[in-house]
């Protein structure tokens, strides 16, 4: 079943690294209004706090979305992020722990997963990443 | 005590208190506030000739990988320079999304609060290593 999506929401230009800093606290901000637990919450702006580097490491630039969303009662966020870079050439491996293509330790997108509920890639090389990411109010 | 503080983005006042250094951190930092703190830390413990740096944590938002590794560099760093590193108050719920995403600070010693912090550097911080 697919999600409705809630009144409220944001855009966060992600063109910096305060931008990262700014994306991280609205996505706090947005769950803790849609009820989350102080610690929900800290993990969503966390996992946002990734994604958003990751625009920033390998595309240059980007986008993060935040959308307030309700299914049968429950209410989560989800996240996409989105740029226009070379994209992931090889999403399982991206998935792997500790494999970085940026001399950086790996660990973001598997730790993205593991801090989140829903969890998907669509990326194809030359036409950017697209990850969207939902974390539920109830797991 | 007295105050150095080296140009950073946001302000993170590294105290002198006899032979430690402590680095309060008062807000969310950026990569480059990050950065910049290590580069400060660095050089106050040359000025000073510090044995123990502190660094509080209370404050801070997130900890995701960048942080943690940053982190993880200072203490190393530090430990270089003949000075010892405790990080100090990390919030519950950061602890909590930093034990879901599997960030472990490796090789760092970390305490409840300041008073636990100094306690080890007392001891010579030979306490929870991880």
């Amino acid at each position: 079943m697919r999600e409705t999506i809630i009144n409220g929401g944001a855009c966060v230009q992600i063109d910096g690294d305060r931008a990262i800093v700014s994306a991280r606290q609205q996505g706090r901000a947005l769950a803790l209004g849609l009820g989350f637990s102080a610690g929900g919450a800290t993990l969503v702006a966390t996992a946002i706090s990734e994604l958003a580097r990751n625009i920033l490491l390998y595309a240059g630039e980007g986008e993060i979305v935040l959308k307030p969303v309700e299914r049968t009662g429950n209410e989560g966020l989800v996240i996409v992020a989105r740029d226009r870079g070379p994209g992931i050439q090889d999403i399982p491996r991206a998935m792997e722990d500790g494999y970085s293509t940026s001399g950086r330790l790996g660990l973001g997108l598997p730790g993205v997963k593991r801090l989140m509920d829903e969890f998907e890639v669509v990326s194809a090389t030359g036409n950017g990443t697209q990850i969207r990411a939902v974390k539920w109010r109830r797991p | 005590m007295s105050t150095d503080l080296p140009e950073l983005g946001v302000d993170v006042p590294i105290l002198k208190q006899g032979a430690y250094l402590i680095a309060t951190v008062q807000s969310a930092l950026s990569d480059a506030d990050l950065l910049g703190l290590r580069e400060a830390i660095m050089a106050s413990i040359g000025r000073h000739r510090s044995r123990g740096v502190i660094i509080d944590v209370t404050a801070l938002d997130v900890m995701d990988s960048f942080a943690t590794d940053l982190l993880c560099e200072i203490a190393q760093m530090t430990r270089l320079r003949g000075a010892k590193t405790v990080i100090v108050g990390i919030q519950p719920d950061v602890a909590y999304a930093m034990a879901h995403m599997g960030l472990t600070l490796e090789g760092i010693v970390a305490a409840l609060d300041l008073e636990e912090g100094l306690a080890l550097l007392d001891q010579g911080a030979n306490g929870r290593k991880s």
